[in-house]
Order: structure tokens, then sequence, then C-alpha cells
């Protein structure tokens, strides 16, 4: 067995590799880059934490939304554009909302043209179904395991093309060539989960594609990868992150039982009919129309139901607003003492709907609760309620060419910022991924390509320097600080921390709480003990996942605690109202002096040009702060 | 409604190792995978797990409980007695890594053999059309998670180790169907599968499709019907005849063999 010595010294059992670009993460918008990468003639490697096909996009359900008009020959990119902007309450960068809508379409063909099979109109084309904040029904889909679909398109096209593939090895450094002029990329460092053996890169092109940070809150629907490494490996080699402040809590997650709660529930529930009930059993939604989307969202049950089938002459039901809209409204009847039994609420389909058309149209859905909950969602409602779910900041990067402020890194989905301002809507994560998957990837080949003999070069000290600083949480229970600390228990503590106090619902108070809870577990962290060995030991792993954590729990409460007002998936209970001088600005953060903290700046939203801002004249569409959102 | 449960985990790696007793709180709901959480986080941080989503979507849970192939997170506890001691080992036919995960690349390296989906250019609109219908047959085998239960449990390679380089298993059986299928797909994979992927050696016991937490229906849908496909491409007299004196068969219209 090589790799499993204790010792950080020495060159043995390291393990070398050269690429032109390296691909962390293997979910949809990884392996979408991988292909664009390999196919513009780069060497590239796939880097994985998890299995291959394992990542989190296969948890991805309701669709990928693209304006294909397949079911509404209405619909084009311009109104996509004009949702995915309103739904993000205008912060977001105008240029990736209109890069993603114009070309998410042929991205969704392409997979097509790769074997995917998608459910068809009668017609025989792709078919599209309704989901929160879309005008049309846009979302391609698979049933509701349509993420499934798309990460083992992905997979086999990935395996087809020969792309290497590292799958179980975590990066926990990138490396940086800091010689003539700015630093830039020159590889990255990490290591193999099954023996603990470590392994360098050499790339000038690293494409962060990690997903998100979930992990950091108690109630979620993101699995034990979703510890913010992209986020927090950016911060760390000089890249900014933006609009931190914003998750997205899902209206929907599982509450009962306690094992599996937060597991998402589908939006397509909503979108195919179902409808939210309190405990009296009022379907409440109707009392939760904010003024910005009064115009477009019916105020009465019987215009709401007529909306399926007719979209032109009737507005959408309130069940389908923005998912920060209706995540609010569950938390605030839950609130109010009119929640279900477990602390819910109640998600009805199977009043609405017929038992055939639930169990083909939400097949994982029925299997779900059925096999967990013992709940036969066809004969009654689903307990759900809010569960965080996805996070809107991100590495800040250019919008054509996902490229971060450090020359050779880029970032794409979940892990990228800009796309969806402070509110991603439904079924827009996966085209996103597609979209800028590609994109990035092309400008990744491109840029190695373009290096000749100017290669960066990595630097063995920092190799070094990795390897040290990967070992440290063996050094700490050895040293003579003496350890005591359980990686497991720090975990649990910084996920009940930004649950109660950075969770759905903000106050100054709590924020200011959550700082220094953040402080204290940092000081833990330096002290925990890690039992065993290097061999596929997760006690280790976490600790080396929990600094990332750490520093990303810490650009959200950071972001969250400066933003003054509410705004998408920012609610602060204190400054309740979208206010006009936020409606302008994003706030960046970057890494301390030291390394050990963040810093946070202002910075102005990018101008949308004039042709764009059409769509948001003021004849259809309020500004969005002008309008005090009601409840 | 708590109680305490005794497992006995199997600790080791591939110089060998053995069964651990544990006790361990639990409550009502819980799947294994919560109970082997418990025992990490309080008694042994680093017992080796591999797993992702624990929502049974992602397939990477796979381990044997009491002797069964299953999905530790979709395995719950309220299936057995609570005086009952749950036994928790790896999957049988891959080799340990360390306690329960183990080293599934025979999977990965048998993907890497399989032919993939050739589809005829687009129709003048840039789209594709094809039948929900027809999709359908496709999509049962595209709901696989990949969690390698049933080509762990498929007895042509859990019993002997010597089939693996010949034997694609069912796994990949179903997805050479899926493509056969495939209402657009050009390529006629017959032969591929019966040679190279070694369909002729399942003899259809369908312990595949009894562990199939997809309940996807692996031998009835997929094997036999890629059985009777490679015996009517190889067997069947007239078709024979018809390929002698240039008859196209209808099986194989559009599609041409790799």
């Amino acid at each position: 067995m090589t790799g499993n010595e204790m010792s950080a010294g020495g060159t043995g059992g390291m393990e070398r590799h050269a690429y032109d670009v390296v691909v962390v993460g293997a979910g949809g918008a990884g392996l979408r880059a991988a292909i664009a990468a390999h196919e513009a003639g780069a060497r590239t490697a796939i880097v994985c934490k998890s299995l291959l096909g394992k990542a989190h996009t296969v948890m991805a359900e309701g669709g990928i939304a693209a304006a294909m008009a397949n079911r509404w020959p209405e619909d084009n990119w311009e109104v996509h554009f004009r949702d995915t902007m309103r739904g993000g309450k205008m912060l977001n960068n105008w240029r990736m909302a209109q890069l993603h809508a114009q070309e998410a379409p042929e991205r969704v063909l392409e997979l097509e043209d790769w074997g995917a099979l998608f459910d068809r109109t009668d017609d025989g084309l792709i078919s599209q179904r309704d989901f929160g904040g879309h005008k049309y029904a846009r979302l391609a889909h698979v049933g509701d395991r349509t993420g499934l679909e798309m990460i083992r398109t992905l997979q086999q096209r990935a395996v087809q093309l020969g792309i290497d593939v590292f799958m179980e090895l975590t990066v926990t450094e990138l490396l940086l060539d800091r010689g003539a002029g700015d630093a830039r990329i020159s590889g990255a460092f990490g290591y193999w989960r099954e023996t603990g053996r470590f392994v360098a890169f050499e790339a000038p092109s690293v494409v962060l594609a990690t997903g998100g940070i979930g992990k950091s809150f108690k109630i979620t629907s993101n699995s034990w990868e979703y510890t913010g490494d992209g986020h927090a490996l950016a911060l760390r080699a000089g890249a900014s992150l933006i609009n931190m402040e914003f998750v997205q809590f899902h209206p929907t997650g599982m509450v009962w039982p306690p094992s599996v709660k937060g597991l998402l529930v589908t939006e397509s529930v909503r979108g195919d009919g179902g409808v939210l009930k309190n405990s009296e059993g009022t379907r409440f939604m109707f009392d939760y129309i904010p003024d910005y989307f009064r115009s477009e969202t019916a105020d009465t049950a019987e215009e709401a139901d007529r909306w399926y089938d007719d979209k032109n002459s009737n507005r959408r039901p309130p069940e389908l607003l923005p998912r920060d809209e209706v995540a609010r409204a569950i938390n605030s009847e839950i609130k109010a003492g009119r929640g279900s039994p477990h602390g819910g609420v109640f998600l009805d389909i199977a009043s609405r709907r017929s038992p055939e058309f639930i169990r083909k149209r939400l097949p994982s859905m029925y299997h779900q609760f059925k096999e967990l909950a013992d709940v036969d969602i066809t004969a009654e409602p689903m307990e759900i309620g809010p569960t965080c779910h996805y996070v809107m900041g991100g590495v800040e990067v250019d919008p054509d060419t996902e490229l971060s402020a450090v020359p050779g890194l880029y970032a794409v989905g979940e892990c990228a910022g800009g796309m969806h301002g402070s509110n991603r809507l439904g079924g827009n994560s996966l085209s996103d991924l597609l979209v800028f998957g590609r994109r990035a990837g092309e400008a990744a080949a491109s840029y190695a390509d373009g290096l000749a003999g100017s290669r960066p070069v990595v630097v063995e000290d920092d190799v070094k320097a990795a390897q040290v600083s990967a070992l440290a949480p063996f050094e700490v229970s050895a040293g003579p600080h003496g350890g005591g600390e359980n990686p497991y228990a720090i975990q649990g503590d910084l996920q009940q921390s930004m649950n109660d106090l950075v969770g759905i619902i903000r106050t100054a108070e709590e924020l200011e709480r959550s700082l220094q809870a953040i402080e204290e577990l940092k000081a833990r962290a330096a002290a925990m003990v890690v039992e065993g060995h290097r061999q596929y030991n997760p006690g280790w792993h976490l600790a080396l996942d929990l600094r990332n954590m750490l520093l990303v729990s810490e650009c959200i409460a950071k972001a969250a605690l400066a933003r003054e007002e509410s705004r998408g998936g920012h609610t602060r209970d204190d400054f309740p109202g979208p206010e006009e001088e936020w409606a302008t600005k994003n706030l960046v953060v970057t890494i301390d002096a030291d390394g050990s903290g963040v810093d946070l700046h202002e910075q102005p939203l990018p101008e949308m040009p004039e042709v764009l801002k059409k769509h948001f004249e003021p004849a259809s569409v309020e500004s969005p702060a002008a309008s005090k959102e009601g409840k | 409604m708590g109680y305490d449960l005794t497992m006995r985990i199997w600790r080791g790696d591939q110089e060998g190792g053995g069964l651990g007793d544990y006790t361990v709180e639990v409550s009502e709901g819980e799947v294994v995978l919560d109970a082997l959480h418990r025992v990490q986080a309080t008694q042994a941080g680093d017992l080796a797990i591999r797993w992702n989503c624990k929502a049974g979507k992602c397939g990477s849970c796979s381990a044997e409980v009491n002797g069964r192939p299953r999905l530790l997170c979709m395995t719950r506890l309220s299936d057995f007695e609570e005086s009952e001691i749950i036994t928790v080992t790896p999957l049988r036919t891959f080799p340990v890594i360390r306690d329960l995960v183990t080293d599934v690349s025979y999977n990965y390296e048998k993907a890497k053999e399989l032919p993939y989906a050739d589809l005829g250019p687009r129709d003048a609109d840039g789209k594709r059309r094809m039948a929900q219908i027809d999709v359908e047959r496709g999509q049962e085998f595209r709901k696989c998670i990949e969690c390698f239960l049933c080509q762990n449990t498929c007895h042509v390679v859990r019993d002997h180790e010597d089939n693996k380089p010949a034997f694609a298993g069912p796994r990949f059986f179903i997805r050479y169907a899926e493509l056969d299928m495939h209402p657009l797909d050009t390529h006629d994979r017959r032969a591929l599968a019966q040679d190279a992927a070694g369909l002729g050696m399942c003899n259809i016991t369908k312990c595949c499709t009894e562990v199939c937490p997809e309940g996807i229906k692996i031998t009835d849908n997929a094997i036999i019907p890629m059985k009777e496909r490679v015996v009517d491409r190889k067997f069947d007299p007239l078709v024979w005849l018809g390929s002698k004196i240039g008859l196209r068969n209808r099986d194989d219209e559009g599609r041409s063999e790799v």
C-alpha cells in the first residue's frame, strides 16, 4: 500500500500528472466543461470527490429550463431572460442571464444527440413542464428524475470520449505560479480518498465545478459533498465571491421522519397541479402574493386552475411564485400556528390529479414518500417545509468565459455567482450547468493552448506546504495541544448555528452571534482529533472539508449582515422590504490579509444595455425596489 | 420512541477483518445509514462508508444488510425487530477497500467497453421527434442509479471471479437493451452483446431484478428480449436464409452492425 505513511516529508507515494485543463467536480457543469475542453483539443482530466455519476446533479428532479417553444410557440429567449432577471429581483448579471436564455435550447438538444431520452409532447418533441416563475411551460424533463438523465448522458459522453477521470479524489489546494506579474494557476493538489495518497496536477487551467455549500446548514437537501470546496479554493487563490448572502431555501423539503428532514420534494408537484394548504385546509398562497408579481399571479382558485390549460387568458397560480416567495409564505404559516403535525404545511396533489397521472409524472416522489415516510402521495397530502437548497452566491466570473480574477481559474455551476441574482428560478440550474460548463471548458482549453512556452510552473515548496496542511489534523491530535475536538461534533454545531442564525429569516443580532460562533468553531477546529490512518478515513476527510465550510459560512453571514434589506434569498426581519439603494449593488468577498477570514466590499451592478432594458419597462413591470412586499 | 440497536459492522481492509459489535441509539423512521452515521460520529470516527444523497437516488451506499444486497439509505430500521441484530457487510463481489467501502472499478471498466448512442441527423427544423410510448422502453433502463447491486448479486461473477473479464453484467445488459430500443439509434449491437459482453452467460435466474432498488425488470424487459433478438439473428433459419440472399430483416432496418 503506497501513500499511507503519516509523514509529510519525502516524496514517496506522491503521484503527479500533467494536463491542460483540470476540472474539479463531475456534476453537470464539470462534465459539460470537460467535454468542451476535450473537444477543443485540450488534455483534460476530471477530478471528483465521489464516484463518477454520483454528484449532486443526480438529485435534480424537475427539469432543464430552455425556451424551446415546444409547448408554447410564444416562448423565446427574451421571455426566459425576463423571467430569470425578475426571479432574481434584478440582481443577476444581465449578460449571464442573456447567454443562458439564448443558449439553453441548443444545450438540451445536444443531450438528446448524445442519447438522453426526454419525455415527449404529442407531436414527439421534447416535453416541457410548468415551474415557478416561468411564464411558459419550459422545463425539459424525464419524469421527476431529470438530473439523473442529465448526469448519465454527460457521464456516458465523457467515457465515450476517453476523458481521464480521477474518482474519489479530493482537491485541497490550488497551486499558483507567482512568478512575473499576477499569480496564475499552475495546478491543483489533492488526495485519493481510497488510500490517502497525495496527488499533484500540473495544469494551467483549472475549472471549479464543485457545487454548493448546503452542508453547512442542518436542514438541507444537499449531500455531504456540498462543503463549499470551490468557493473556498477560489477565495484562497485570490478570487472573489459575489452574492454570498443569497441562499435559496426550497419551499418543499420533507419534514418527517426526522431521518429525511430536508430531503427535496420537487417543485414539479406544484408545476403539475399540487397546492399548498395549512392546517385549516386553506390554500394560503393567495394571501402572500407580493405586489411585484401581482399583475401576473392568479388571485382566485378558479383562475389558477384554468391556467394549466390556458396560459394566455389566465394568470399563474400563486403556488408557482418564485421559490423565495413560497418559502417565506410557508415559514409565516408555520410561525402563525397553522402548520402540520410535524412542523410543516401540506402539499396536496392527491385531491387534484389521478393516481395514474401522479405515478407517471412524479415516480420518484411517489417512491420516496412510500419508502421513507409510509405516505401514499396519490391518496394523501405530503407534509413539507423549507430546506436549504442552493447558494446563489459564488465565484465572480467573466460572463462569457467564466474566468475568475485569477488567470487560469474558471468557475461554473453552483460554485459560480452572478447568473441567478438574489434568487434562482427552478429549472435554471440544470441549464446553467450546461451553458456555462461548455463556455468555461472552451475558454479554459483556449487559454491553455495559447500559453505555448510560457506555461505556469508548480512550485515545489507549495506542494510540500499543501501536504503539511492536509496532514495537520493528524498532527494536531498527536501534538502538544492534545486535541480533543471531534470533527463530527464541530460540523453538527456549525450546521445548527447556521440553521438557527443565518436561516430563512435573519436579523442583525443573530447574524452577529453567528459570526462569533464561527470564530469559536474555527478555534475548536484547530484542535480536532482524527482517529486512525489515511486510508478511506471519513473523519479526516471531514476535518479537511470543515475548513472550507467554516470559511464559506463566514462569507454568508458577513454579507447577510451587511445587506440591510430583504430581497430574494435574503430576508431580514429588521429590514423587511427591498431598498432602492441596494438594488444596484453586489456584495463581494475576498480573503483577508492573513488568510483566516474574509473582507467585504460593495460593487455596482453591471449596467444592462438599453436594448435589454425594454423588457422591464414600467408599463409591464414595477421596479423591484418600488414595491414593498406584503407579509 | 428511541431504542438501543445492536449492530455488527464489518471492519477491516484487503488484509482481512471481522465483525465489530456496536450499540447505538436509534429513533423512529430511521434507516440503517442513520445508525451507521451515528456510530461514525460518536464511536468510530474512521468507519468507512460510501454514501452521497441519502435519498435512494445516487446509488452510492450499496452494502449487504443481514446478507442481502441493499442501499443503506433505503433500508428502514422498522423492517427489523427492535431486538434483532443488524449485520452490515461490504458488497461481496467486489474487493474491499476498507470497512463497508468496496472497489467497484470493475463496473467502470466495463462501462468503457460499452457502445454509445449514435443517432442520425436531426430533423430539418433542428429538433428530433420520438413517440412517448417508444422512449418509455428505454427510459425504464435509464432509471438505473448504478448502485451495482445487480452486479454484486449476479452469481456469474459473485461466485466465479474468473468470469469477470468476459461478462459485462446486468447493469450493462440493460444499457445494450436501451440502445437497441432507442427509436433513433442507428447501430445494431446484438453481436457485441452476445460476444464481447457475455450475454449468453446469463441464465436468467432473475436475482438482479430482485435486488434492483429502482424496480427495473432487468431480466424480463432487457435481458430476455436481447437474448431473443440475438437468437433471431443467429439461429432463425428464415432470417439466416434472408441474410444469405440479401433480404433485409426488419429488425435491424436502418441500423448498422458494430
